[in-house]
């Protein structure tokens, strides 16, 4: 049965206040906890020893909807999920993902997601992923997702990221490759305090003719936490990709950004941005004169900037 | 009423000795009118405007609005006292919005877009194709400026100090900005502060006040200061009107 913090938790990294439209799985503690298909989306659980789901949706499917949330509330309880995407042709459907973690323990608890999705030719999939952490015990919240993307001719993914407190420990891997005129956007949020740590590794590969593909990363890092970004963008045919990462630092905080691109073939065309400073002591100052304090001030711009 | 006695704002110069930016400044403005600063590049006009928001802390002396000595009070105070401030180059926003922006500065937590529209269009913006846009790099200085000045005018503030609004802004956008300003002081609900060298908005001033070098030179009304800043300028100089011009 699911408690009231499951609900908190499900509402942080889901939206979700009741069970969701549509298909959904959710996972408690490593165990199924309810689960509902469609005519369009099925969900099984795997079989041969790996634990995690097969989604499979068929083609054409329009409009529809998956979560796919995770929550884990033992203390010293970690897992490696196995999630597999098939998406057929023509289809247009959101997924959204994620875990919370509600560790009062002295135990670390851990989420090792490894989703991949295989998106059909001129499918369309906004994939949305977020990272939660509470709870008063000593206890590390960790996770460490990989996503692996193959996108077909003329498909679309939109992939949203957001990890913002509360998680002690995270190592992201993602990998997307975009066939001909295939297009991937990742939007990745994320905010470390106290001694968290995250680093994030991308690769995006721009295999086809008319490929893009979009990597827009923005950050906080407070406290003593440490962040480090790897973006790469390779671009193997006639291509357009953006790299462009954002960091506000603070405190005693640390920011290592390193994008990279790489070109191998003549028409691909290639561009990095990365920028860390600190908050502008200007946009502290025009905000304190609408009315803020300087620590609403602090808030709004971060607010902001995380939006 | 806004008076300022005595204020005095120094700073030190490279070989350690003091420099005056504000040198023993008193101004009296009355309430609900409309003031225009203005004099030479590097006077000190900012400087004396910043210090009314409480943004540059004076050496000494004291600042009073309506009765309220404000000289130690934080810019957060100032701000919900009713003084509001429109920087000459205000910041960009990277994730916030133009309705965000407008939001804060009205106080609320949302605006209907209808009356955030209105800040717009005083200012000259086409609303709807700027009150969802970030206020970041993807906005022109102008543009920015513009928003700038939208944000005072949500504040609906009884004292409202603008730093050069017409800087960056094109002729047409101009235009209606004086327009505002008219509006605004002839509903003689706030007063004015407007530091400026446009024609167009010193015309709009019920008093002048000039400031060099951390003096005020001069402060009267408007057909009192404004033939003697004209003779003061280029088409008023003995030596551009005559030694320049010979062959």
């Amino acid at each position: 049965m699911m408690d009231k913090t499951d609900w908190k938790l499900l509402k942080e990294i889901a939206d979700l206040e009741k069970t969701p439209q549509g298909a959904y799985n959710i996972r408690r503690n490593g165990q199924l906890d309810s689960r509902s298909t469609t005519a369009n989306i099925d969900i099984t659980t795997k079989t041969g020893g790996k634990s995690g789901i097969d989604i499979r949706v068929k083609p054409g499917t329009k409009k529809e909807s998956i979560h796919i949330p995770v929550i884990i509330q033992a203390t010293g309880f970690t897992e490696l999920v196995y999630n597999d995407f098939f998406i057929g042709e023509d289809c247009d459907v959101d997924i959204v993902a994620g875990c919370g973690i509600h560790n009062t323990g002295c135990e670390t608890a851990q989420h090792d997601g490894l989703h991949t999705f295989y998106i059909g030719k001129n499918s369309k999939v906004r994939y949305v992923e977020r990272h939660y952490g509470e709870g008063e015990g000593e206890g590390k919240r960790i996770f460490n997702p990989q996503t692996v993307v193959y996108l077909e001719e003329g498909a679309s993914i939109q992939m949203e990221t957001t990890q913002i407190r509360g998680v002690d420990s995270t190592k992201r891997d993602t990998k997307i490759v975009v066939g001909k005129d295939a297009e991937a956007v990742i939007t990745e949020k994320l905010l470390t305090h106290g001694s968290q740590t995250a680093q994030s590794d991308m690769e995006i590969v721009l295999d086809g003719a008319g490929a893009s593909g979009r990597v827009i990363s923005r950050s906080v890092a407070q406290g003593q936490s440490k962040q480090v970004f790897y973006p790469k963008m390779t671009g193997n045919a006639a291509c357009f990709g953006h790299v462009q990462c954002d960091s506000i630092i603070m405190d005693q905080a640390q920011v290592s950004s390193i994008p990279a691109i790489a070109a191998n073939h003549v028409d691909a065309q290639l561009i990095h941005e990365a920028a860390i400073g600190r908050i502008a002591g200007d946009q502290l100052l025009k905000l304190m004169t609408l009315g803020l304090t300087e620590e609403e001030a602090e808030e709004k711009i971060l607010d902001g900037f995380l939006q | 009423m806004l008076e300022i006695k005595n204020l005095n704002y120094q700073v030190s110069d490279p070989s350690g000795g003091g420099l005056g930016i504000l040198n023993d400044v008193s101004l009296s403005i009355g309430e609900n009118k409309l003031v225009v600063i203005t004099g030479p590049n590097g006077g000190g006009k900012t400087t004396l405007a910043k210090a009314v928001m409480g943004l540059v802390a004076p050496t000494s002396g004291s600042i009073v609005w309506n009765g309220q000595d404000i000289t130690q009070m934080s810019i957060t105070g100032r701000a919900r006292l009713g003084i509001s401030y429109g920087f000459q180059q205000p910041p960009r926003f990277k994730g916030l919005r133009v309705k965000d922006l407008l939001c804060l500065a009205a106080g609320r937590d949302s605006l209907a877009t209808e009356e955030a529209c209105q800040y717009l269009t005083k200012v000259g913006l086409c609303a709807y194709d700027y009150i969802d846009r970030e206020v970041d790099a993807s906005l022109s200085g102008g543009e920015v400026k513009r928003i700038e000045i939208a944000t005072i005018l949500a504040r609906k503030s009884g004292l409202m100090i603008f730093d050069e609004p017409e800087a960056g802004i094109d002729l047409w956008s101009f235009a209606k900005l004086t327009e505002t300003f008219q509006a605004i002081h002839a509903k003689r609900e706030a007063t004015l502060l407007i530091i400026s060298h446009q024609e167009r908005i010193i015309n709009l001033a019920d008093e002048i006040v000039m400031i060099e070098e951390g003096k005020v030179v001069r402060h009267g009304p408007k057909e009192e200061i404004f033939p003697l800043i004209l003779a003061k300028t280029s088409s008023g100089c003995t030596y551009l009107n005559g030694e320049a011009n010979k062959e």
